[in-house]
């Protein structure tokens, strides 16, 4: 424990707005939306994680104070645009961060916070131990599965190499399980095609490969960045549907990060929305969709025109820009674009809002009170969405 | 400019008449190998499609990754000449035409590209690149170029003092839009836009949707739009050509396609598209296409959906179905459609 402190305090001050205390208690109060699991830690946990990158131009904050938790077998759905942090994050989880070497030599993320997965704070970990928990407690989905893959080995090769170093198992087996995978994720002639290398497969056979390389060792965390944002909407379709049915087959917690609602609509149980670093909103999808409460989210909402409804009005964009991350403006980081920032007196120009309830599992950053904001959803924002 | 002479009096005859027209119209790339480079075969991209654009209408082309819609945007704007096949522009056939008769042409057939970031040098300043189809063409606008660049920049949005920014001090969104302000540049009256927001935010993306009506309203603009996100489409469209492989499978004004889809390929493309709403995740009814599109280069016989088509039976393996009218302003190529009320195509 005191590891953890001494590695925090070298870090970065943690908690200098935003406070840890409040963020923990909204949290807990997620945890209470289920009552039979309220003395259940969640299977992964994330709690006020800062990851900075020093830059030429100044600290990037890519990620600054970001908080949730998972249970095992959901799924969450991380939604934001470019530069929102949700890659960021993902690779926080896994580990993929480069760390200064030292405080001054070498640039690469800086990190704090805390990572539990299952109650074992990541964070604190050697990279050596962290390297141990990746592929077998979790794996991950990145977008483009030609660059993720080695060109010069074939597929098979580093389904293998997986799935060895994490099994003792001598390398038929390992192959029988490598032709296995193939075949479960749907593709056709396994034992053919798992000598093949990864330029003889489609985009769509591709990202099949890395979801079973993804998956050959059953790991209990997923995280899936943008899995199917390179491929066509038919493709699509089969990848979601793959994952789910891959979900359900071995449990796993799935993080599913992408910028399509559409997305996140089919597969996520929950939803955090985030803007600039940090979380703007985070509850159950039929909260989000339904009910959202954040101006960020109406905006999302409203941009997207709809395949399943003729066209009505026009969309209703959010005005300008996201900001950079190195000038994060103060306050609420989305107020410049806000229409509704000006009802709260300044407020939300200087202080930031912290994340509070606004029904049971369902919480908000945002300095709107009560009945502005129901307000605002029912009479401007629901009657054009 | 080699616009008719009697362009200012037009009829109504000619406003009804298409603006652009396409017959027959093919597009096969050679695939050479050996010593002799000879040609072993062709990538058959666009492989006979007809239809007609109607002034002042967004007409839009989905289609999954290599079906041909960005081949056709290319034969449409001529950066590709036909290997077959008719492209008639205000009645004038500009198929093969040269470089030379072409380039006044340019004026009028403008292009908006997807990626904002490799379409734009970035070693010229926005003003030079808004200004640029001004010098190319040797055409002083009124007021002179700068004035003319400021305003076009002000028209889509963008702050006219920021003439002398280079393209890297923009955002994806704004770099967009200068995009367009060149686009716009020589008042063109086609515009072929090819994926013009799927490189975008979502946020940004709603922006740049609503510039592009605002600006075909304020310019009597006709859109060819080519995109691969039926949401956008169903969004912008009047008219929506869908298509497969190289041919148009269907066509129909854009709310009776994505009100009832005739062609099992378009229902099968609509029931894959996620939707964002919650309510609805368990009842939709999602039709997966199994395998890949196959290749160009050898598709398969006939009707080219038929090897993952769930209705497909052995006329579609031996005969082409041609599209046609089935319903009025509803063009399908099917031997089976769905949503037909009539007997099945092949028995009338």
């Amino acid at each position: 424990m005191q590891t953890v402190s001494n590695l925090r305090e070298r870090r970065l001050p943690t908690g200098s707005e935003g406070g840890v205390g409040m963020t923990t208690s909204a949290l807990r109060d997620l945890a209470n939306r289920h009552p039979d699991r309220v003395d259940k830690q969640p299977f992964l946990e994330v709690v006020d994680l800062r990851v900075h990158f020093p830059t030429d131009d100044g600290l990037v904050k890519s990620v600054d104070g970001l908080s949730f938790a998972l249970d095992r077998g959901k799924t969450l759905g991380i939604v934001g645009e470019s530069g929102s942090g949700k890659s960021v994050t993902s690779l926080a989880i896994m580990g993929l961060h480069t760390r200064p070497a030292s405080e001054q030599t070498r640039p690469g993320a800086q990190l704090s916070g805390e990572i539990y997965l299952e109650g074992d704070e990541l964070l604190a970990k050697t990279p050596e131990y962290v390297r141990g928990l990746r592929g077998k407690r979790m794996a991950m989905i990145f977008q483009d599965p030609l660059s993720a893959m080695n060109p010069y080995y074939t597929v098979g090769h580093q389904i293998i190499e997986a799935y060895q170093i994490h099994n003792p198992v001598n390398k038929k087996a390992a192959r029988k399980h490598a032709i296995d995978m193939l075949g479960r994720v749907g593709i056709p002639e396994p034992s053919r095609r798992v000598d093949a290398y990864p330029h003889q497969f489609s985009g769509g056979m591709r990202q099949r490969a890395m979801i079973a390389m993804a998956l050959s060792c059953d790991p209990d965390l997923l995280i899936a960045d943008e899995p199917t944002t390179a491929l066509d909407v038919t493709v699509q379709a089969q990848i979601l549907d793959l994952i789910r049915d891959l979900q359900r087959e071995f449990n796993s917690s799935v993080v599913l990060i992408t910028h399509d609602l559409g997305v996140v609509a089919e597969l996520a149980d929950d939803v955090l929305v985030m803007y600039a670093g940090r979380a703007m909103e985070y509850g159950s999808a039929d909260q989000l969709f339904n009910r959202p409460a954040h101006p960020y989210t109406w905006g999302l909402l409203g941009s997207m025109p709809r395949f399943d409804r003729a066209r009505s009005e026009r969309l209703l964009a959010i005005t300008g820009s996201p900001p950079s991350l190195i000038n994060v403006p103060p306050g609420c980081p989305f107020h410049p674009r806000c229409a509704y920032a000006a009802r709260n007196g300044g407020l939300s120009e200087e202080v930031r809002p912290e994340l509070v309830p606004v029904e049971p599992g369902h919480i908000v950053a945002c300095h709107l009170s009560e009945t502005d904001r129901e307000q605002i959803w029912e009479h401007e924002i629901a009657p054009k969405l | 400019m080699t616009a008719p002479a009697d362009e200012p009096t037009t009829t109504t005859a000619e406003q009804d008449s298409d603006l652009i027209n396409v017959e027959g119209l093919i597009k096969h790339f050679p695939i050479r190998a050996g010593l002799l480079r000879r040609q072993v075969g062709a990538v058959q991209a666009v492989d006979g499609i007809d239809f007609g654009v109607k002034r002042r209408e967004t007409f839009s082309i989905v289609g999954e990754s290599g079906c041909g819609k960005s081949t056709t945007a290319r034969l449409l704007t001529r950066l590709l000449e036909p290997t077959s096949g008719k492209i008639t522009f205000e009645g004038r056939d500009i198929s093969h035409l040269k470089d030379g008769p072409m380039r006044p042409l340019r004026r009028d057939i403008q292009m908006i590209f997807q990626d904002p970031y490799s379409s734009l040098n970035p070693r010229h300043p926005v003003g030079k690149i808004v200004g640029a189809p001004f010098r190319i063409q040797g055409v002083t606008p009124p007021g002179g170029v700068k004035k003319a660049v400021q305003d076009l920049l002000a028209a889509v949005g963008l702050n006219p003092e920021h003439y002398n920014r280079y393209p890297h001090e923009f955002s994806g969104g704004q770099r967009q839009r200068i995009g367009i302000a060149r686009t716009l540049a020589l008042r063109p009256r086609l515009i072929v836009a090819d994926e013009p927001v799927s490189a975008l935010d979502v946020s940004i993306q709603a922006q740049v949707l609503n510039l592009l009506e605002d600006l075909q309203e304020e310019f009597d603009l006709t859109y060819v739009i080519i995109a691969h996100d039926l949401s956008v489409v169903r969004y912008v469209s009047d008219r929506v050509a869908v298509m497969y492989l190289g041919k148009i499978v269907e066509l129909a004004d854009a709310e009776m396609l994505y009100g009832a889809p005739m062609h099992p390929y378009t229902v099968a493309l609509m029931s894959a598209v996620p939707v964002p709403d919650t309510r609805r995740r368990e009842e939709r009814e999602r039709i997966l296409l199994s395998g890949d599109v196959p290749s160009p280069i050898s598709p398969p016989p006939a009707c080219r959906f038929h090897t993952r088509c769930w209705k497909a039976q052995e006329i579609c393996r031996t005969e082409e179905p041609p599209l046609v009218e089935l319903l009025p302003r509803h063009h399908v190529a099917c031997h089976f459609p769905e949503n037909y009320p009539g007997e099945p195509a092949q028995e009338r």
